[in-house]
């Protein structure tokens, strides 16, 4: 049975997408699992792989052309199949020049959905009513047995990363049995209770983390909240405020280029070791890695670190997931591995989304000092100035030290002045004093 | 024990209960000397005579109006329909003086009545002597309906409806008074109202089916068992009060249900059971509840779409594969 191919949602805020690249052309074998066209959304160029078994018949889209969400794109066929049925159902793209050719027009007005009819007669027997499997992530929203939906829950499965077996794709008892048996072993893309809760500091686990942080709710107060409803008639809907302070950087330089020369392999950077200090200093000051969510604050356990990279487009905050329980390295390497495929927009959601504070830097751009937007519901960004040598005062002479300004913005809801300030202070004093780190 | 046909475990149910209580009496059109038209009422006449044992005239409305007259008075009437097609003339003392009686009386007269006769399909006899009503009655407080589909349940459910203080619809299958099961002869053998029975475990699927369908759901699970379904079929027994207890209970062990009935779809029993499971049982179920139901049209008279008009062993097994999720 011929396998309709839709325009799948890619990524939680996906309307439409943009066929960037076949991978494959008509005629061409594909089976389950086969990428089969590089998807540009909203966000980034995805894969998108093949639901079904047999040879690609028919292309209805080009690249460079969009279709929104659940529009038929192609149709994966057994050669020989009569496909005429499905293709006269196919509407048109939305083309990348505005060439539409009205005379197939009249075709695709009368299109019903293209959902296979249900034979009225109560179980005819033939079996022929069971619909192709289509990806659940296809229609925009996951179809879920209530049963599979409860045990999911229960075991803490991840329903996004399920392949839905059922009928239109429905993820049924069997598909979410499937992975709880897995689960202890690694199944891919099984968030286990475990990561939840996961213990602080088991080394094993450190550089495997790519799970969002653990967090619990605390609800707002009413001090709170009037804090909040107030700030923002005068500001906006998320109020920022900003401090600045100024970092000698001289010991963090010298640590950084210590770590380089006994590996320089490691390539550690001075933003690596921002990124630590910051999460250090966040799991020292949790009112900071936070996030009001107008009946409640947020408060994380973790801190997930994003990482504004500026890329040919626009920007993108890859995340470091559980900064404070990684190390050096591994930030390095996460950091380098995450901004490349930023730049290529090969990142997953997942991979940028849901962070609980973020890092701008500027300073590569001789930038002295700035002030960052929070990206929201985080609770603050940090905005990381140039590196450069100033004259200072120490011991009553003047001397030449590495200064490097840092201006924090916050979200007046949830985070206060004292409260940013004495972040700031702890984050100072880190990293004029990198040794904290390992005391 | 001895095996007995449905007819003959009916008929010792109201020997039984009329030799028990002398308040008991029977009455319908040709139940006395002609003893019944499908002689569920043999031996009865000469057996208790005829002041308890009553022909009554072709006229449903009237001596079921007598019947409930007679209740309140203090005796407690068995009535019979010919077929429970001719209930149909008679709904109005049904619905309107017993099924109400006792609460628009506040509390002061009970209805102690049994209406019983066969009901739903039978063999070629069309649209107007074809038709499952259950629904139509267990639609209304105040009305009991019971439909048995072995002899034994048949014989120990009648029992009760008889000692029952409240008017019961005792539907019986028309094509189902020649089969044959072992029965109690304990006078005192009855079966509670109100509660299912599991007629086959199983694990993998709920087949939940009454009265002519028992038979069929029993055979699509000896069927299914073989493709390695493990089915669990429940017979409600009674209507009304509907044990949905027993049925929600299954459907949390095997996650999927088939409703099968004779009866048409629409606002039939199924939907009411398939409604009730989804309150309670919703975040139990792996599929959507699914129906095996009578067609919707007046039943034919040819016997070919007879046939083709009442639920077949395939269909409550495709229905199986469908909510198990077999290809």
């Amino acid at each position: 049975m011929a396998t309709q191919v839709i325009m799948p949602k890619l990524s939680p805020t996906m309307e439409e997408g943009q066929l960037s690249r076949w991978l494959k052309k008509e005629g061409d074998k594909v089976s389950m699992g086969e990428p089969l066209a590089e998807i540009d959304t909203d966000k980034a160029t995805m894969e998108m792989q093949a639901l079904g078994n047999g040879v690609l018949r028919k292309i209805f889209i080009q690249e460079g052309e969009s279709a929104p969400l659940g529009q038929l794109i192609a149709i994966i066929g057994e050669p020989d199949e009569d496909i005429s049925s499905i293709t006269s159902q196919a509407p048109a793209a939305t083309p990348a020049k505005a060439e539409t050719p009205p005379a197939e027009k009249e075709e695709t007005e009368e299109v019903k959905p293209a959902t296979p009819a249900e034979a009225d007669t109560p179980a005819s027997g033939n079996g022929r009513q069971t619909p192709a499997p289509v990806a659940q992530a296809a229609t925009g929203r996951l179809i879920v047995s209530p049963l599979a939906a409860r045990m999911a829950a229960e075991s803490g499965i991840d329903l996004r990363s399920v392949n839905g077996s059922g009928p239109g794709g429905r993820i049924i008892k069997r598909d979410v049995e499937g992975l709880i048996s897995q689960q202890g072993s690694t199944a891919p893309g099984v968030a286990t209770k475990q990561t939840h809760l996961r213990a602080v500091g088991s080394p094993a686990q450190k550089s495997a983390i790519t799970a969002a942080s653990a967090y619990h709710d605390e609800p707002a107060s009413e001090m709170r909240r009037t804090i909040a409803k107030r700030l923002v008639t005068s500001l906006g809907p998320v109020p920022h405020f900003f401090l600045t302070t100024e970092i000698e950087m001289d010991r963090a330089a010298e640590m950084r280029s210590g770590i380089n020369e006994l590996d320089p392999e490691l390539k550690i950077s001075v933003n690596d070791i921002i990124i630590k200090v910051a999460a250090a200093a966040l799991l020292q000051h949790r009112q900071v890695n936070a996030s009001f969510q107008d009946k409640f604050v947020r408060y994380y356990e973790h801190a997930d670190i994003g990482v504004a990279v500026a890329i040919e487009e626009g920007l993108v905050t890859p995340i470091i997931r559980a900064a404070d329980q990684k190390s050096l390295s591994d930030i390095a390497s996460e950091v380098r591995d995450l901004a490349g495929r930023a730049r290529e927009r090969k990142l997953r959601p997942e991979e940028y989304m849901g962070a609980s504070f973020s890092i701008s830097n500027l300073g590569m751009f001789g930038i002295d000092e700035f002030t960052a937007v929070i990206n929201p519901p985080e609770g603050a960004i940090l905005a990381i100035g140039a590196m450069s040598p100033k004259p200072v005062v120490r011991n009553n002479e003047v001397v030449v030290r590495q200064m490097m300004r840092v201006t924090m913005s916050c979200d007046h809801r949830v985070i206060d002045g004292a409260t940013g300030a004495r972040f700031l202070q702890t984050f100072k004093k880190i990293l004029e004093n990198p040794l904290f780190l390992i005391v | 024990m001895a095996i007995v046909t449905m007819r003959e475990a009916l008929n010792q149910a109201i020997r039984e209960e009329m030799q028990r209580d002398d308040n008991v009496f029977l009455m319908g059109e040709e139940v006395a000397a002609y003893q019944g038209a499908y002689k569920v009422t043999k031996g009865l006449l000469e057996e208790l005579g005829p002041k308890r044992v009553i022909d009554t005239p072709i006229t449903e409305l009237g001596f079921a109006g007598l019947g409930v007259g007679a209740a309140m008075a203090g005796l407690r009437p068995i009535v019979e329909f010919m077929t429970f097609n001719f209930s149909i003339l008679a709904t109005d003392q049904i619905i309107n003086s017993a099924a109400k009686m006792l609460y628009m009386s506040g509390g002061q007269f009970n209805i102690p009545i049994v209406f019983r006769g066969p009901g739903g399909s039978a063999f070629q006899v069309s649209s107007q002597h074809s038709q499952a009503l259950e629904s139509w009655f267990a639609y209304f407080p105040g009305l009991k309906v019971v439909m048995p589909s072995t002899p034994a349940d048949a014989k120990g459910l009648l029992k009760s409806s008889i000692r029952d203080n409240d008017p019961v619809i005792f539907i019986e299958q028309e094509r189902m008074y020649g089969n044959k099961g072992e029965v109690s002869d304990d006078p005192e053998f009855t079966i509670p109202l109100g509660v299912a029975d599991i007629k086959r475990e199983g694990k993998d699927a709920t087949i939940v089916a009454r009265s002519l369908m028992v038979p069929v759901a029993l055979k699509a699970a000896e069927a299914l068992e073989k493709e390695g379904v493990s089915c669990e079929v429940i017979d409600p027994r009674t209507i009304r009060p509907l044990d949905i207890h027993t049925i929600v209970e299954s459907v949390k062990k095997t996650n999927r249900v088939v409703i099968a009935e004779e009866s048409h779809p629409f606002c039939g029993v199924a939907a009411e059971i398939a409604s009730e499971i989804m309150e309670r049982a919703f975040d139990y179920l792996d599929a959507p509840v699914k129906r095996v139901s009578g067609v919707d049209v007046p039943m034919p008279y040819a016997k070919n779409l007879e046939d083709a008009a009442i639920p077949k062993v395939e269909q409550i097994v495709a229905a199986v594969r469908q909510v198990a999720y077999i290809e």
